[in-house]
């Protein structure tokens, strides 16, 4: 019995290493959302198992219909709708990938400046008049995930399809 | 003396006019060859010619050179100026009502993930007007909400609206000037932090921007192949959610009972609402009506049947 255990336990592990060496070649992606929360299934249904910020450089595992399933490098794997995803780089500092931007066409021009909260703020400073206290709670207002499911269940909305 | 970028943008049209080439050029091509010829006629400085070969490969970029984080910052700035031109209605009951409804269909949209994610408000007006902000803000007017009779209906509404947010429509409104003189800014001075008169000249940008998406979603409307995506992604978002589609209509036709000609509202920016059911018709087919429990009207008149 031990002896099965450790035959598959050396199996487990070859089929893993034939795993990772198959993600080493999937596809980089970068997160285009400020927080993406990876799950544990292709569904928004499914429970959050970690998070990604703007600009994090994913490697790609598998995809299933509008979901791919992610992970940083070395990282938690999760599922993420692939709207969450670009397979442009972000380049998040001033001045560090600055040769290229612009230049290279897999590269997101204005990365990181252009329209920010600085700019914002400029705005502010000459628009007094506009009030952002409602953008920002708008905002603010995020539905958990169980709440939406509660919400369909109790209206007798049955889903048809998408990204659920 | 004026500064570089502001001189660099002015000259950029005349120093490309200098050149001319086959039409599959690139832009960098060109602005390589522009500086070239710019410095060889000694219109430019090797410094401001140096500027120009950066430059030109802003030229030509359209507004999916936008960032999503920069799509983010636009939209709040726009959600921003539609408050301020109405009054939100601070009814917490039916706003939450709002999002609830709203981030559901969103997620069955095509695009359930923007960089600052979907969020609702009821402007207090009777207007028969509804708005989204690029990103993601979506605002919609208690006369609007008057004419939906049912969840279904609502639905419709803010589906049409996520649908305006997934075809990036606001943004497309951008003229592209905007477009081309902020990257141009930003190509010139990349590596440092941006300076008073730069930043300012980004402002402008931005602040042209914010104008151009606010007066055509408030005055001019968009192009009637928007409204005609906008509806067709209302439809397939309300399909896969599993509310009935024909509920778009019945908002339409519940709609043409109160529009004004020459009103500040939809009819001032969106087509006829006869023209849209003939469409929205077509794009709904033979598929079968969806029933709707006591419990969805009940929750509907609940939260937004009395305000
Ligand atoms: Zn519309």
């Amino acid at each position: 019995m031990r002896q099965i255990k450790r035959w598959m336990g050396t199996v487990g592990l070859a089929a893993l290493t034939v795993v990772s060496a198959w993600a080493a070649a999937g596809k980089m992606m970068s997160v285009q959302v400020k927080d993406a929360q990876m799950r544990d299934k292709p569904s928004f249904i499914g429970k959050v198992v970690g998070s990604l910020a703007y600009g994090d450089r994913v490697e790609v595992q598998e995809s299933q219909g509008a979901w791919a399933r992610v992970s940083l490098p070395g990282g938690t794997a999760g599922w993420l709708h692939t709207s969450a995803l670009t397979s442009q780089k972000i380049a998040l500092s001033a001045g560090k990938d600055d040769a290229k931007v612009g230049a290279s066409g897999d590269e997101l021009a204005l990365a990181g400046k252009g329209f920010n909260s600085d700019i914002e703020a400029q705005f502010k400073k000459t628009h007094k008049a506009i009030d952002f206290t409602w953008v920002d709670k708008m905002e603010k207002i995020k539905i958990p995930s169980l709440e939406i499911q509660t919400f369909l269940k109790d209206g007798g909305v049955v889903p048809k399809g998408g990204a659920q | 003396m004026k500064p570089l970028v502001r001189q660099i943008i002015n000259l950029l049209p005349a120093v490309l006019a200098l050149v001319i080439l086959p039409a599959c050029q690139t832009m960098d091509a060109i602005s390589e060859v522009g500086a070239a010829v710019g410095q060889g006629a000694g219109v430019l400085t090797p410094q401001q010619a140096q500027s120009v070969k950066k430059a030109g490969s802003a030229v030509g970029k359209t507004f999916d050179s936008i960032t999503p984080e920069q799509e983010y910052y636009i939209g709040r700035t726009v959600g921003a100026v539609v408050i301020n031109q109405y009054k939100p209605l601070a009814n917490e009951e039916a706003n939450h009502y709002l999002n609830v409804l709203g981030q559901t269909l969103a997620q069955f949209s095509d695009k359930p993930e923007t960089f600052g994610g979907y969020h609702f408000l009821i402007m207090e007006t009777e207007e028969i007007n509804a708005f989204s902000a690029p990103g993601g803000l979506v605002f919609i007017s208690r006369g609007m909400l008057k004419c939906c009779k049912s969840e279904d209906a609502v639905a419709a509404v803010l589906a049409h609206e996520i649908g305006h947010v997934e075809k990036q429509h606001g943004l497309q409104a951008i003229k592209k000037s905007r477009i081309t003189s902020a990257l141009t800014i930003l190509a010139v001075e990349s590596g440092k932090s941006l300076g008073g008169e730069d930043l300012a000249q980004l402002t402008e940008a931005f602040e042209g921007s914010i104008g151009d998406i606010t007066s055509t979603m408030m005055n001019s409307g968009y192009a009637r192949g928007f409204e005609r995506q906008a509806d067709q992604a209302a439809v397939t978002t309300l399909q896969r959610a599993g509310y009935d589609p024909r509920a778009l209509v019945s908002m339409l036709t519940e709609m043409k009972k109160y529009l004004k000609p020459g009103g500040r509202d939809f009819a001032k920016t969106h087509p006829a609402p006869d023209d849209r059911i003939a469409d929205v018709e077509k794009m709904i087919g033979a598929a079968a009506a969806v029933p709707a429990p006591v419990a969805r009207q009940a929750r509907f008149a609940q939260a937004v049947g009395k305000i």
